[in-house]
C-alpha cells in the first residue's frame, strides 16, 4: 500500500477493500519501523490518527466521502494544530500546542483527511537542507546506500523526505525562497509553490509574510492536484488572501500540450549549472517538444539580483515578525530572568538557533535608522523590476522552465559553515516568490544516482496549466516513480 | 561592506538578542558575507521604480466592525510561561 499514490489510495478506500483504520495502522507501522533513517517527523500522532480513520470510516459509511476521506497524510511542522504540538523546528516553540487550526489543516480536517503527525523542518523555515532544525537533520532517502547522508534540501525537507521514503502519499509545505521545490528536487517528488496568496496564511506560523505561500508535496502530479483542491481559497482571516475561484485543479490534467509554449530563461542556464544538470533537464524539455509544446529562448535580465533583494526583504519581515517570541504569552521562556530586558533577550538567544539568529540581525539591520532606503527601499523596487521581468516573458510564452536547482543532494555539513554558499542554493527559486509566482518542481531525471528537478513556472493562478503540464510529462515518463534503494 | 563590532552590538539590542563576545567575532564575519551579496542592489538602476510591498499590489482589506471573536483566554493563557488571575506574568518593571 506505501507505493500508491493518493488517488490510488482514495480508489482502495471507496472500493472497500480496505478501511482507513487498516490503512492508517499500516502506515503508521511503517513510520515507526523506518524513519529512525530519516529523522522526518518531530511528533508522530498515533493517538488522533488512529481516532481520526475511524471517524474517516464512518463518514464514508455515512455516504459524505470526499477523495481524502481516510486517506493518510502529514503537516509540516509550520501549520498549527488544535491540540496538537507545532514546533516550526525552534526550541522556541518545543512545547507549543496551539489553540487553534491553521485554515489549511481544518480543510484536511473537513475532507477526512487523516495526519499522520508533523514534519521535521529547518527552523522557522529558515534554511535549505534542513540542519537548521532544533529538532536534528533529516536525512534524503536518495544516496543512502552508498553510505554518504545526503541533506533533503529545506525548508520543507521532513515533508520531503517523508514522501520520498513511502512513509506518507503526500505531504504539506511551505515555500518562501524554495522551500518546497528545492528539497522536492533533492528526493525526487512533485512539489506545487501557488501564487501568493492563493492559500491561506491563516495559522501558518510566519516568516516572510510577503513571500510565504503553503503549497504541496506529493510523487505525482495528480495527487498534488489533489492537495491544491482541498487547500486552495479565499480566506477572510489571512489579510493578503485572494479572493478569487478555485478550479478543480484535477480537471485539466489531461489536456494536450500541442502548441504550449515554452520559455527558457537564458539566465538559469549559466555557468552556476553543472553539465550533467543541464543535459538531464534539457532531455526533460524535449519531451515535451515530442508532445507538441514550441520550445522559445527568453530572458530575464534582473533575475541575477533575487538573492541580493531576497535576502533583504526576507530577512526584514523575519526580523518583524519573530519579535512575537518575547517569553510573555507562549513558547520558551529563559530560567530566573533578573528583569524585563534580561528576559527578552536571553529568551530570544537560548530559543532561536544561529540561522534564525543572523537573519533577525541582518533585518533588523536593514530596517534600521539610516539604512532603510539603501537596503529595503532599493529591495523593493529591485523586486518589481525582477517582477516585470516575468510579466513581460508571459507575453510571449505560456510557461518557463528550468533546472530548480544547481546541483542534486549535497552532503550533510558541507554548507553548515557558510550561510552564503548555502543561500545560493536557491538561486534558481528566489525570484519566482519575490514575483509571487506559482511553480512546480517534477522529478526529471538523475545525476550520480541523485534525483535531478525540472522548474515549471507559470503566470499568476496558472496553477493548472503547471499541473496539466506536469501531468502530461509523467505520463510518458517514470522518474516520479523511481524508489530510493 | 563590513559590518563593526559596535554596529553588531547595537543591533543586538535592538532586536533583544543577548549576544556575547565570541559570537560577535563570529557574526562580524557571517553578517558581513551577507552584506556583501546584498550590496550588489546597490548596482540596479531604480530611479524611476516604485517599490513593491505586495506581489499581486493589493491592499489591506476593511471588514465590518463587529465583534466577531468570542473569549478564549483561559485556552490562550493555559500555553503561556507564567499567568496570574487571568494576567500575564513578567519580572518586575516597576520597583
Amino acid at each position: 500500500m506505501h507505493n500508491k499514490s493518493v488517488a490510488e489510495l482514495s480508489r482502495e478506500l471507496e472500493s472497500g477493500k480496505i478501511s482507513s483504520v487498516e490503512l492508517t495502522q499500516q502506515f503508521l507501522d511503517r513510520l515507526k519501523q523506518e524513519d529512525g533513517k530519516y529523522n522526518s517527523f518531530i511528533t508522530v500522532c498515533e493517538d488522533q490518527a488512529l481516532a481520526d480513520a475511524k471517524a474517516a470510516d464512518d463518514m464514508r459509511a455515512a455516504g459524505r466521502a470526499t477523495p481524502w476521506t481516510g486517506v493518510p497524510f502529514a503537516h509540516k511542522d509550520i501549520f498549527c494544530t488544535n491540540g496538537t504540538r507545532t514546533t516550526c523546528g525552534s526550541k522556541m516553540l518545543e512545547n507549543f500546542v496551539p489553540p487553534y487550526d491553521a485554515t489549511v489543516a481544518e480543510k484536511f480536517k473537513a475532507a477526512g483527511a487523516v495526519c499522520l503527525g508533523k514534519t521535521n523542518m529547518d527552523e522557522f523555515a529558515m534554511g535549505s537542507s534542513n540542519e537548521s532544525s532544533h529538532f536534528g537533520a533529516v536525512t534524503n532517502p536518495w544516496g543512502l546506500s552508498s553510505g554518504q547522508k545526503r541533506v533533503p534540501g529545506g525548508s520543507s525537507g521532513g515533508s520531503a523526505a517523508a514522501v520520498a521514503a513511502r512513509l506518507v502519499p503526500a505531504a504539506t509545505g511551505t515555500d518562501t525562497g524554495g522551500s518546497i521545490r528545492q528539497p522536492a528536487a533533492l528526493c525526487g517528488i512533485s512539489g506545487l509553490k501557488p501564487t501568493y496568496g492563493r492559500v491561506s496564511r491563516y495559522g501558518m506560523i510566519a516568516f516572510a509574510s510577503s513571500l510565504d505561500q503553503g503549497g504541496t508535496m506529493a510523487r505525482t502530479a495528480e495527487d498534488n492536484a489533489l492537495m491544491l483542491n482541498v487547500m486552495a481559497g479565499f480566506d477572510p482571516r489571512d489579510s493578503t488572501s485572494i479572493d478569487r475561484e478555485v478550479p478543480d485543479y484535477t480537471a485539466t490534467l489531461d489536456q494536450s500540450l500541442k502548441g504550449m509554449k515554452i520559455g527558457l530563461p537564458r539566465e538559469y542556464f549559466s555557468d552556476q549549472l553543472s553539465p550533467a544538470m543541464a543535459e538531464q533537464v534539457r532531455n526533460a524539455i524535449s519531451e515535451y517538444e515530442k508532445q507538441g509544446a514550441i520550445v522559445q529562448e527568453v530572458s530575464l535580465p534582473n533575475a541575477k539580483l533575487a538573492i541580493a533583494a531576497y535576502y533583504v526583504i526576507a530577512p526584514a519581515e523575519a526580523s518583524a515578525n519573530l519579535s512575537r517570541f518575547d517569553g510573555v504569552r507562549y513558547g520558551y521562556r529563559c530560567e530566573d530572568p533578573k528583569d524585563l530586558m534580561d528576559m527578552y533577550t536571553r529568551t530570544r538567544a537560548e530559543g532561536f538557533g544561529n540561522e534564525v539568529k543572523r537573519r533577525i540581525l541582518v533585518g533588523t539591520y536593514a530596517l534600521s535608522h539610516g539604512y532603510y532606503d539603501a537596503y529595503y527601499l532599493q529591495a523593493q523596487k529591485v523586486r518589481r523590476l525582477i517582477q516585470q521581468d516575468f510579466i513581460n516573458a508571459f507575453k510571449d510564452v505560456d510557461v518557463l522552465m528550468s533546472p530548480v536547482t544547481p546541483s542534486p543532494a549535497f552532503a550533510q555539513g558541507e554548507k553548515t559553515t557558510d550561510p552564503v554558499a548555502m543561500y545560493l542554493e536557491d538561486v534558481f527559486t528566489i525570484a519566482i516568490n519575490l514575483a509571487g509566482l506559482p511553480a512546480m518542481s517534477v522529478p526529471a531525471g538523475f545525476v550520480d544516482g541523485l534525483p535531478v528537478g525540472l522548474q515549471i513556472i507559470g503566470d499568476h493562478f496558472s496553477e493548472a496549466r503547471l499541473l496539466n503540464a506536469a501531468h502530461q510529462f509523467q505520463q510518458a515518463t517514470d522518474w516520479h516513480l523511481r524508489e530510493p534503494k | 561592506m563590513s559590518i563593526s563590532r559596535e554596529d553588531i552590538e547595537k543591533v543586538a539590542v535592538l532586536a533583544r538578542i543577548k549576544v556575547d563576545d565570541e559570537q560577535v567575532s563570529a557574526l562580524e564575519k557571517d553578517l558581513g558575507n551577507i552584506l556583501d551579496l546584498v550590496d550588489q542592489l546597490g548596482a540596479a538602476d531604480t530611479d524611476s521604480v516604485a517599490p513593491m510591498a505586495h506581489p499581486l499590489d493589493a491592499v489591506q482589506r476593511l471588514r465590518a466592525d463587529e465583534v466577531t471573536e468570542t473569549d478564549q483566554r483561559a485556552g490562550f493563557q493555559a500555553i503561556a510561561p507564567a499567568t496570574e488571575k487571568g494576567l500575564y506574568l513578567v519580572p518586575k518593571v516597576i520597583e
